[in-house]
């Protein structure tokens, strides 16, 4: 078992090491730093430039390999990913901007799950009844609905919302009021209310995924020996269904959510951006813009790990839920 | 109940049979054909071009002259959407074409070679999913400003690929150990051949499904990064950028926002219909439930054709 | 003497499925009778798609929701059907229990089996948990799983096939059941594990006093198992006796046809006898005597109504001239067209040596290594699947291989087929060592050897038509257009089907025409050797008989040589000229097919021989029957000594002093003899 965890480590880390340099190859050719710099007024000297791009480690007249072997060194030795564009520290917006993300994608995938395979399981037991299909509509059209789009009908909903109301009913941007006072009901009503939309522009997406996987996986265990066998023990439809049905059938989620947590990612980038959070994506978007080479480096690497690690996750997940592949 | 009785119907007729009896994939297949006359033979219909500017009317609502109304600078918004909308759909059709073959051959060759050919290709593959492509193609995008559509079309296909590969990968696996691949081998049938003729078709019912749905995934994925002004860019218009431009008007003005918004959700819906119709009529385990008895069923089961095999790298096919 | 209520009653028992829309519902049950006394045990004997197993599902109100049943199920003379879903379930398990066929797939499998039995008992006695579990245990201690209480905590997927099965017995039997159906509960097991769950049945209806309904599609279990025996046939009984008359002197032609339909391990050679036809499709049936258009004694009156079960006695037959043949005693091959086989011989031993060697295999290895988890993944050891197997076939020659499954006989024949060079010992193809092939000269060696797979559904392109299929290996030898066109036809008709069949799909065609396809397809290179894998075990009897008459008539036609595995003893006898058995992974006896069955020398033969049920109540009765005890062992180990040492009879019985032989030397057959066996005391 050890020799295998630390196997697949290994391999993980040959993956992580391969992607974050081909993100800093691919950043450093695409990104143009240089001209972030030209572009000032007044225009600096190109020596001064240059002084300034060595020092960020972001000259592009040294060979990329060489770049690379210094933010690499300054990465694994010290942990210090580098300076940003605007030469702060990259490892300051990192810690600051992590856990904006984290919440957001933590909650909204849980959520989603959660929901999803309840809403699925119910869909499957009622096939083809009136709820059935409206909670298949309703995810069809979730499915085809692209998550900024979704993002954007809420606000555009939420906006609509506050002006019928006359006042801010829902608060969407950024995630906590800025310059708020009270005490710590009154903080975690205004973040709950600041996670309202952006969460749920999140999971909704997540949701109609799981509850279209699960109730296919639970109409496969509708038809299955052991139900039948559950049921000629004696046991009632409703008891072996809650039993022996639902337990065997969350079991294929545990592939899906590996899979569901990429696409959340990307998701929210977009969620951030729309709702003003200052969290991984949106510092994304704006490094790209700003040919932040060491920023979107960051960025690269929480992804790769974030994609890795809920890979692992979701295996573990399985193996739990499994005894046939626990071995 | 019979499974011996010797059915007349060819398969062809059977799934025709299938998808005649779902209604989604009437109503899906009837709204893709009419969004594709209304995104080609559309334009013909009014003198106003995606490119022309009525000074004249600035952010009006639809009228007899606009029909979907004007925009910010007089842009006439029925010509701009439905050049967006042309665009998007040559855009998700093309993705998906492309991603399904290179998906079709990497997963295929990748399972039925094993081995280190087979090593190789999953750490490619593993590799570009712990890469995300969407941020990528932010990175690549400003950079290909000179290649145009094309080559977004090409990044997008690139980075859309790789789950259905390893799905086509482990059908590849099973199919290697069915009885009429191995009957092939002994036959001494070669291996290209044996992949053209045998395992490919079988992975075929897959691959369509996956093709239908990788049309919507790419539209979503075009218009998500044109909206951002990372995909399609001035002069051309996609969907997304429409949406872009509309965003912050669409409380005030909202037809600057909703045609577009709502044509897309619109196609990406009829197009998961036809996908969902597809993988009834292709795979007889879809409607399980239905079925009056399990030997049947087992008797029918073709190979798994969901999307759940693992995304994630595990060492054991990589290593193993 | 007043007979006593019978215990259940099925009275015009119909089932009907809905189908998806725009295809007519399809009648799978179609006014079934069956009365079940006390302590009884009541066979009921069909093909695939008989009924049988819906009336079995019908009678505990299980069928699926597309499913309506009409009629009347009594137990005790209370009315099941139609009851409401909550006394029902009072009943199942408790009242009326069911042992299924497969028992991997009919246990959940993220439960253990103790939690499974343990609720079993839960649901209808007010016990607690531990005493439930105590329960459990005791259970499977009477269905003979060894150290019971630690079995409790295995999954399903840790058990063997047999101790599932017997797990599952002891689920059924936790309540007292007063009533047992069992539906082909040794259907996917081995012969020797059959004979021992059966055993576990008979024990199991012994402590419980619960009457039996055995559903099977095998003539030898019920044979062995039924006081009265009930032969279902599209839909309906057709013929209902005393398990003795019923064999003995059948009324109706359908179970005449299927008793000469069976290979006999008691008799050897000569055609069988084929029931011509398919069944029919139960959706659309014609008005009439649904067998009538397979039956060679059909009249006109035949066809206009569906004959009644009746006649005297206990012995009932749905048949207009049952009483003809209750009569006459005709026997099969008497009512039914049986064709005339070419003469084949085989070779005596002296003239066998010299005849040219197709296939001769020594001392053959092959190992696999063994994962645990398939998450986390890790290699535990090593398989020895093949462990020293010799083989030797002469031109013209059946050889019969036989094993149970884990035998090592699947992985033994890719081993040949695959013409590479082996792990160890040598492979000797058509007069070329493998070890020595070029791949050129493999590829022209492929076209001498040709393989006929188990499954004919999934051993052919379900998407390619039948003479692509056929053309496939002619292809593959560089073959012309010209040359494959005419093969086709030509060879279509050689397998007894139609030329113009060349333009249909797989699907199209029944079990058996597709296993024709699949010989016709083996046969176009105009092989030398054909090797059969398990080539007619999918199929019911009465097309299995058509198929091995088939196989008879190309083998004396071309000259053949066929190596044919099969688990089914039967089977071999009834075609093979030698037979090899093999044992974990190894060769542990073979000889001439008459020698080795009259007088098997390895205990582990004797063993198999005696546990294969014979279709022949009172040979069954007289029988003596050598139990082997437990499951084959793992061949991960490589143990010293004899493999089979663990589940020997003789070894058990051995004195002392030459027990060690076993224990520290693995025997192995003399190289030269014509009936060799690998053990230390074999049989005289």
């Amino acid at each position: 078992m050890l020799r295998y965890l630390a196997k697949r480590l290994a391999y993980y880390l040959v993956l992580l090491v391969a992607a974050v340099f081909l993100a800093y190859a691919l950043a450093s050719a695409a990104l143009d730093p240089r001209a972030y710099f030209e572009e000032k007024h007044p225009r600096p000297s190109t020596a001064a430039v240059d002084r300034q791009l060595t020092a960020l480690g972001i000259n592009d007249r040294t060979p990329v390999v060489i770049r690379f072997g210094h933010w690499a060194e300054g990465a694994v030795l010290h942990g210090d990913l580098g300076r940003t564009i605007h030469d702060t520290s990259v490892n300051a917006d990192f810690g600051r901007r992590i856990w904006v993300s984290l919440r957001l994608l933590v909650v909204g995938s849980l959520l989603g799950m959660l929901l999803g395979v309840l809403a699925g399981a119910w869909s499957a037991v009622r096939q083809y009844r009136i709820s059935d299909r409206a909670l298949t509509i309703s995810s069809f059209v979730l499915l085809s609905t692209p998550v900024f789009l979704l993002a954007l009908f809420l606000k555009n909903g939420a906006i609509a919302a506050n002006q019928a109301s006359g006042h801010q009913l829902i608060n969407f941007t950024g995630y906590e009021t800025p310059g708020l006072t009270g005490g710590l009901g009154t903080h975690l009503a205004d973040w709950g209310v600041h996670l309202l939309l952006p969460t749920l522009s999140l999971s909704l997406t997540g949701l109609a995924t799981y509850s279209r996987y699960q109730r296919g996986t639970m109409l496969d265990v509708l038809g299955s020996d052991y139900l039948r066998t559950a049921e000629a023990k004696g046991l009632t439809r409703r008891r072996a269904l809650l039993k022996h049905g639902l337990r065997t059938a969350v079991i294929p989620m545990s592939t899906l959510f590996a899979y569901n947590f990429l696409g959340i990612f990307t998701g929210a980038v977009f969620t951030e951006t729309i709702f003003g959070w200052h969290g991984m994506g949106e510092w994304f978007i704006n490094a790209i813009r700003e040919n932040d080479t060491n920023s979107v480096v960051a960025v690269n690497l929480f992804t790769a790990v974030t994609v890795l690690a809920s890979g692992f996750l979701a295996d573990t997940l399985h193996a739990a839920l499994d005894p046939r592949v626990r071995g | 109940m019979s499974v011996d009785s010797p059915a007349r119907a060819g398969r062809g007729r059977l799934v025709l049979t299938r998808l005649l009896a779902a209604p989604g994939v009437l109503i899906g297949g009837g709204t893709v054909l009419l969004l594709f006359l209304l995104a080609f033979v559309g334009p013909y219909l009014t003198h106003w071009s995606y490119t022309d500017i009525d000074y004249a009317s600035l952010r009006q609502p639809p009228s007899a002259d606009h029909w979907f109304g004007t925009g910010g600078l007089g842009q006439d918004v029925y010509a701009q959407t439905l050049r967006g909308l042309q665009k998007s759909l040559i855009i998700g059709l093309l993705v998906a074409l492309l991603s399904t073959v290179l998906a079709g051959l990497v997963g295929a060759c990748a399972g039925y070679f094993g081995g280190w050919t087979d090593r190789l290709l999953i750490f490619f593959v593993d590799l570009m999913l712990v890469f995300p492509g969407f941020l990528v193609i932010t990175i690549v995008s400003p950079r290909l400003r000179s290649a145009g559509w094309l080559a977004f079309v090409v990044l997008l296909a690139a980075f859309n690929w790789m789950i259905t590969a390893r799905v086509v990968r482990s059908m590849t696996i099973s199919l290697k150990e069915r009885e009429f691949v191995r009957a092939a081998q002994f036959m001494g049938v070669r291996p290209l051949r044996v992949i053209w003729r045998h395992v490919l078709p079988n992975c075929a019912s897959y691959l369509i499904v996956d093709a239908t749905i990788a049309v919507g995934s790419a539209v979503m994925s075009e218009t998500a990064l044109s909206y951002f002004g990372f995909g399609v860019k001035a002069p051309d218009v996609s969907l997304g950028t429409l949406i872009a431009d509309g965003t912050d008007t669409a409380p005030t003005y909202p037809w600057t926002f909703y045609f577009a918004a709502g044509l897309l959700v619109l196609f990406v819906l009829a197009v998961n219909l036809i996908g969902d119709g597809l993988r009834d009529a292709l795979d007889p385990t879809a409607d399980a439930a239905r079925r009056p008895s399990r030997r049947v069923r087992d008797a029918a089961r073709p190979l798994p054709g969901r999307r759940t095999d693992s995304p994630v790298p595990t060492v054991d096919e990589a290593t193993a | 003497m007043t007979t006593p209520a019978p215990l259940l009653t099925v009275h015009d028992l119909r089932v009907e499925f809905a189908a998806a829309r725009g295809r007519a519902t399809t009648t799978a049950v179609r006014g079934v009778d069956l009365t079940l006394n006390r302590g009884e045990t009541l066979g009921i004997v069909g093909e695939s798609g008989s009924g049988k197993s819906v009336t079995a599902l019908a009678v505990l109100g299980l069928l699926p929701g597309t499913a309506t049943v009409h009629g009347s199920v009594a137990l005790d003379g209370q009315e099941l059907v139609g009851r409401p879903a909550r006394e029902l379930a009072a009943i199942r398990g408790r009242r009326i229990a069911m042992v299924f066929q497969d028992p991997l797939s009919a246990f959940t499998p993220v439960f253990r089996i103790g939690d499974q039995i343990a609720e079993a008992v839960r649901v209808h006695q007010r016990v607690d948990r531990a005493a439930a579990r105590r329960r459990a245990a005791e259970l499977l201690d009477l269905v003979g799983i060894p150290d019971p209480v630690r079995a409790l905590d295995s999954f399903p997927h840790e058990f063997s096939g047999g101790m599932r099965q017997r797990a599952m017995i002891a689920m059924a039997v936790a309540n007292d059941p007063d009533v047992l159906l069992a539906d082909e509960p040794t259907t996917a097991l081995d012969v020797t594990i059959q004979a021992q769950v059966l055993e576990v049945l008979r024990t199991a209806q012994r402590e419980t006093g619960a009457a039996l309904v055995l559903v099977s599609h095998d003539l030898g279990v019920v044979a062995q198992m039924a006081d009265r025996v009930a032969v279902m046939y599209a839909g309906r009984v057709v013929e209902s006796a005393p398990v003795d008359e019923l064999f003995a002197a059948p009324h109706h032609p359908y179970t005449l046809g299927l008793i000469g339909a069976v290979p006999r391990l008691d008799r050897t050679g000569g055609p069988l006898v084929p029931i011509p036809g398919q069944p029919p499709a139960l959706h659309a049936l014609a008005p009439g005597c649904p067998f009538a258009a397979r039956c060679p004694l059909a009249v006109p009156e035949c066809r206009a109504a569906e004959p009644v079960l009746t006649g005297p006695g206990e012995h009932l037959a749905a048949c207009l001239r049952s009483g003809e043949l209750a009569a006459e005693r005709p026997a099969p091959a008497e009512v039914y067209p049986v064709p005339a086989l070419p003469p084949t011989r085989s070779p005596a031993p002296a003239a066998r040596e010299t005849l040219p060697r197709v296939l001769s295999v020594d001392g053959l290895r092959r190992t696999f290594p063994v994962h645990k988890g398939t998450v986390f993944k890790r290699k535990v050891g090593e398989v020895y699947a093949v462990d020293g197997v010799r083989l030797d076939i002469r031109r013209g020659e059946t050889l019969g291989l036989v094993g149970e499954s884990g035998s090592g006989k699947s992985t033994a024949l890719f081993e040949v087929l695959g013409l590479r060079p082996p792990e160890a010992g040598r492979i000797e193809l058509l007069g070329q060592d493998t070890a020595a092939l070029s791949a050129e000269a493999a590829h022209r060696l492929r076209a001498r050897v040709q393989i006929v797979f188990q499954d004919p559904m999934a051993s052919l392109d379900p998407r390619l038509p039948v003479g692509d299929i056929i053309a496939e290996p002619l292809q593959a030898q560089g073959a012309d257009r010209g040359r494959i066109a005419a093969r086709i036809p030509q060879l279509l008709t050689q397998v007894g089907l139609e030329p113009d069949h060349a333009a249909r799909y797989p699907h199209e065609f029944s079990g058996g025409q597709r296993q024709r396809i699949s010989i016709a397809r083996a046969l176009a290179v105009e092989p030398e050797l054909l090797v059969l894998d398990e080539p007619v075990s999918a199929l019911d009897v009465s097309i299995q008989a058509g198929v091995l008459n088939l196989l008879q008539q190309l083998k004396a036609e071309l000259g053949l040589a066929y190596l044919f595995v099969s688990h089914d003893l039967s089977v071999i006898r009834h075609l093979a000229d030698r037979v090899s058995v093999m044992y974990l992974g190894r060769t542990v006896e073979d000889g001439p097919v008459e020698q080795v069955f009259a007088a098997p020398r390895h205990p582990y033969t004797r063993a198999l021989l005696s546990a294969v049920p014979l279709p022949d109540p009172v040979a069954e009765r007289n029988r003596v029957r050598i139990l082997l005890p437990g499951d084959p062992p793992s061949p991960t180990s490589r143990a010293l000594g004899c493999p089979f040492r663990p589940r020997c009879p003789v070894y058990a019985a051995l004195p002392a002093e030459q027990r060690p032989r076993c224990e520290r030397e693995a025997p192995g057959p003399a190289a030269d003899d014509v009936h060799a066996v690998a053990c230390h005391y074999p049989a005289a």
